[in-house]
């Protein structure tokens, strides 16, 4: 560590090693609070990170994290508490006051970070040709040379000529970093830089922020990742529901961090026993991202089984897997005791394998399109007849799943932008529940639904189970825990551990989340990693 | 209060579906007054025959539109289309059975081509089908080194063509049903009926409307996306190249410089159509609909005495208040 390029950097006092001196309170928020219309987004959040100190800020999704993060990079403005740097108040009215107050971000999008188009000299100093500080006349010679300085002072080892988008994503990722560096920050904001790094990748990427932490910069750190977070947090501050709930120093208790960050409040587990029948499909030696430890794992019929893990742990990407999006690596899927490797979603679908993805603005709704035509798409070969449709039919079928699921509108012929975000999903949900399937998967069934809602899919699911095998993806454990007979635990894209929600070790459960029981294994795919190349 | 406000949102709806219908009858209520003539059969039967063709086109764009495409080589494979029949007949001295087939396959294969630009290569639909257009214009002045095509026509080795336009092809452009309904109405009318029975009552149709209204959607309900977008740029392909047909056949040669206005007269109406019955997406009986008002209201201001020269002001000006009407009153309305 200490040959941290940052060292060098000398000529700036913010960036001078602060020994000896006591750490102070670089940033320091009291009281904040933030609503949006009727949400309260942050309901009195105190923070405060001193110099040389990385702060891990962990909260799942709707926490308040990026509010918290654009209300201290100028985007919004708290509606009540303060905020001050370097003992000063604080209250930037855009990104660019915060930058030049010592406050930089590195946003989770990496291409938000870079100008594609431009050559990495270019967008390292994109922030001073933005703000005219260049002058008028800056021939592309000047800007190389300027360039060239900064990159040294970073050890950036890049071809400084090459266009941005010529990079792959960590350079492109170490290029938005050192442009937020140029501006010698006091306060460096990552909002989960490595979602997208390999782990060599991102082991590159915390050798620079440890130099920076050396050299007294204070860094905010926000992750869900539990291998970043060990690697480099001093302290944890878990955010849920727009309050601080939990703030924990060295030595850090990674399971209890986890714990405050769910907060799932241990509820008593309802046990509802399903019919378990033998196995409709199986996943042997799955791998799904190089470097990660193959799994294998087997659904029944009749059983509902929860794959939990935080979010980017690669339950999604496993989905997309069983229904036809992408391919596993390695490995195979085995469907009624047959090979099955289906080439598109609609293959899958043919073979009786369903999924409602996540996120279903974007993935499951047809905008355009009413109820019952949203609800019958993946089926219309059943509801035509020599390619010509039949209404009658499409509308009948849709009134009798609007009845089972509870669905509140008007008729089966309301537009789905009618209806409340619960009611949506539960159009969802009865698309792939209105023809029988053998197995159904379901990426967070629950996001942005409301309790009654989610109880009415909850019981629905439950007791169309019978007849399928059905995996539920989730990273909320109380849902896991509310609708799962079985809970398989992903962590670092592979299958660590699995609870009966009958007996259900709960320590153990949430070791598993936090990660703590692979640290041997990552240790191992990290060496990999390095001797693979 | 509650009951005139829902009266009101009610007139709206009513005002949103109807209103360019009502329109359409208005303007042709004040013509027939103004000008007793332009209600008489002969009137009506001029103004569809002068949008035949332009609406032959705007249905097979509609087709692009559906998929939230775009086509603009309409016009340059009409004009192809139009060149390939004419060399097909004056130089080879092929008949119209012949020359007809080699059109259509002209234009299911430009369809192909941007197909597999917008899809497999990823160009972007309007840069794709920008430079297939260009592509095509060039491509049509080549074999007969820019000149158009007329019977006994001077070929660029010297000789003289020895070909000409078969009877039953010109049949198709200068025929006139019971002496009075154009043939190439009767195919405009055709083709509407079956593109409007295709987008509305099919599972295929119903599918395209799902990939233009959210492609990831209906990819994951197991929509072959790639598959569905190439046929729409067929089907487009495939139009023009009927429009080609039937323009050479009314013109009897092969005119280099044909088919300039048809690409934008066709984009027109497809989007006036937008407009029409308020549904504010593309749709067939719409686009007919956009066809038939432009034309409406030409041939009303021409027996008006307007100057032919204002002809394209007056369709500028249905695209924009129809594109105001569909995106600001029909969006507001969905709130």
């Amino acid at each position: 560590m200490s040959a941290s390029p940052l060292h060098q950097t000398a000529a700036h006092p913010v960036l001078q090693p602060k020994g000896g001196v006591q750490p102070q309170g670089v940033l320091k928020l009291e009281g904040v609070e933030k609503s949006f219309g009727a949400n309260k987004v942050l309901q009195g959040v105190d923070l405060s990170i001193s110099a040389g100190e990385i702060v891990v800020l962990m909260g799942a999704n709707g926490a308040g994290k990026s509010t918290l993060v654009k209300i201290i990079a100028g985007v919004h403005d708290a509606d009540t508490g303060s905020i001050a740097l370097d003992g000063v108040a604080f209250n930037p009215s855009s990104p660019a006051e915060a930058i030049r107050s010592g406050v930089c971000i590195v946003h989770q999008s990496i291409n938000d970070g870079v100008a594609p188009d431009l050559s990495v000299a270019q967008n390292l100093l994109l922030d001073r040709l933005c703000n005219g500080e260049t002058g008028f006349f800056f021939t592309p010679g000047k800007a190389r040379k300027e360039a060239q300085t900064i990159a040294a002072t970073l050890e950036l080892d890049l071809d400084l000529d090459r266009p941005v988008r010529e990079l792959n994503l960590a350079d492109r990722q170490l290029v938005s970093i050192s442009r937020a560096l140029a501006q010698k920050p006091k306060l460096l904001i990552l909002d989960e830089p490595t979602s997208s790094l390999s782990q060599r990748e991102a082991e590159r990427l915390f050798t620079i922020v440890e130099g920076l932490r050396a050299s007294g910069v204070a860094i905010l750190y926000i992750s869900h990742r539990m291998s970043d977070i060990r690697r480099l947090a001093d302290r944890i501050i878990a955010l849920r529901d727009g309050r601080i709930t939990g703030t924990f120093e060295k030595p850090l208790n990674y399971e209890a961090a986890v714990n405050a960050m769910l907060g799932h409040g241990l509820l008593a587990t309802r046990n509802q026993g399903g019919e378990r029948g033998e196995h409709l499909f199986e996943a042997r030696d799955i791998v799904l991202k190089n470097g990660s430890a193959p799994f294998s794992f087997a659904l029944a019929r009749g059983e509902i089984v929860a794959l939990t893990g935080l979010v980017g742990t690669g339950k999604s990407e496993l989905a997309e897997c069983m229904f036809g999006v992408r391919k596993p690596l390695s490995g195979a899927f085995e469907l009624l005791g047959k090979t099955y490797d289906p080439a598109s979603p609609g293959e899958a679908i043919a073979k009786g394998v369903f999924m409602a993805a996540k996120d279903r603005a974007n993935s499951s709704i047809i905008p355009g399109f009413d109820i019952a035509r949203n609800l019958t798409l993946p089926f219309l070969t059943s509801f035509s007849t020599m390619g010509t449709l039949n209404r009658r039919r499409e509308n009948q079928s849709a009134r009798i799943m609007i009845d089972q699921l509870d669905v509140v509108c008007q008729s089966e012929q309301d537009m789905l932008s009618a209806l409340s975000g619960g009611n949506q999903q539960k159009v969802v949900i009865a698309r792939w529940l209105s023809q029988p399937s053998r197995v159904l998967v379901l990426d967070e069934p629950f996001q942005g639904v409301d309790i009654r809602a989610r109880g009415d899919i909850g019981r629905k699911l439950r007791e169309t189970a019978q007849e399928r095998a059905t995996l539920i993806l989730t990273a909320e454990l109380d849902e896991a825990l509310e609708v799962a007979d079985r809970i398989l635990v992903m962590s670092n894209h592979t299958i660590v551990g699995e609870h009966r929600t009958a007996d259900l070790d709960m320590d153990a459960l949430l070791a598993q989340i936090s990660g703590a029981s692979v640290i041997a294994q990552q240790a191992a795919s990290v060496s990999d990693a390095a001797h693979g190349n | 209060m509650a009951n005139t406000a829902k009266a009101q949102t009610r007139f709206r709806d009513l005002a949103i579906r109807y209103g360019f219908l009502v329109l359409l009858l208005v303007i042709v209520i004040f013509f027939t007054v103004m000008e007793p003539a332009f209600m008489s059969l002969r009137s009506m039967v001029f103004i569809f025959q002068s949008v035949s063709i332009t609406a032959v086109l705007a249905l097979g764009v509609t087709a692009t539109l559906v998929v939230d495409g775009f086509d603009l080589s309409i016009g340059s494979v009409a004009a192809s289309s139009m060149m390939a029949a004419s060399y097909a007949m004056v130089v080879w001295g092929l008949g119209s059975v012949e020359a007809v087939a080699l059109c259509l396959l002209l234009g299911l294969g430009v369809g192909l081509f941007n197909g597999l630009l917008v899809v497999v290569a990823r160009v972007p639909d309007l840069l794709a089908t920008l430079g297939t257009m260009f592509l095509l214009l060039g491509l049509q002045l080549i074999p007969t080194a820019g000149r158009s095509i007329a019977k006994g026509m001077m070929m660029p080795d010297g000789s003289t063509s020895t070909g000409e336009f078969d009877k039953s092809f010109l049949f198709l452009g200068r025929h006139r049903l019971w002496d009075i309904v154009p043939v190439s109405v009767i195919i405009m009318l055709v083709l509407a009926l079956v593109i409007w029975f295709f987008l509305e009552f099919t599972r295929w149709g119903r599918v395209m409307y799902a990939i233009g209204s959210n492609e990831l959607a209906s990819r994951l309900a197991g929509a072959p996306v790639s598959r569905y977008k190439i046929a729409a740029y067929m089907i487009s392909g495939v139009s023009a190249s009927i429009g080609g047909i039937l323009l050479a056949a009314r013109v009897g040669r092969g005119d280099v410089s044909s088919g300039n206005n048809l690409l934008l007269d066709a984009v027109a109406a497809a989007l006036i159509g937008f407009a029409v019955l308020g549904v504010a997406k593309p749709n067939a009986f719409g686009t007919l609909v956009g066809a038939l008002f432009v034309g409406v209201l030409l041939q009303g201001l021409t027996m008006m005495n307007a100057p032919y020269y204002a002809q394209d002001f007056v369709k500028g000006s249905v695209l924009v208040v129809a594109l105001v009407f569909t995106f600001s009153l029909t969006r507001a309305a969905r709130r």
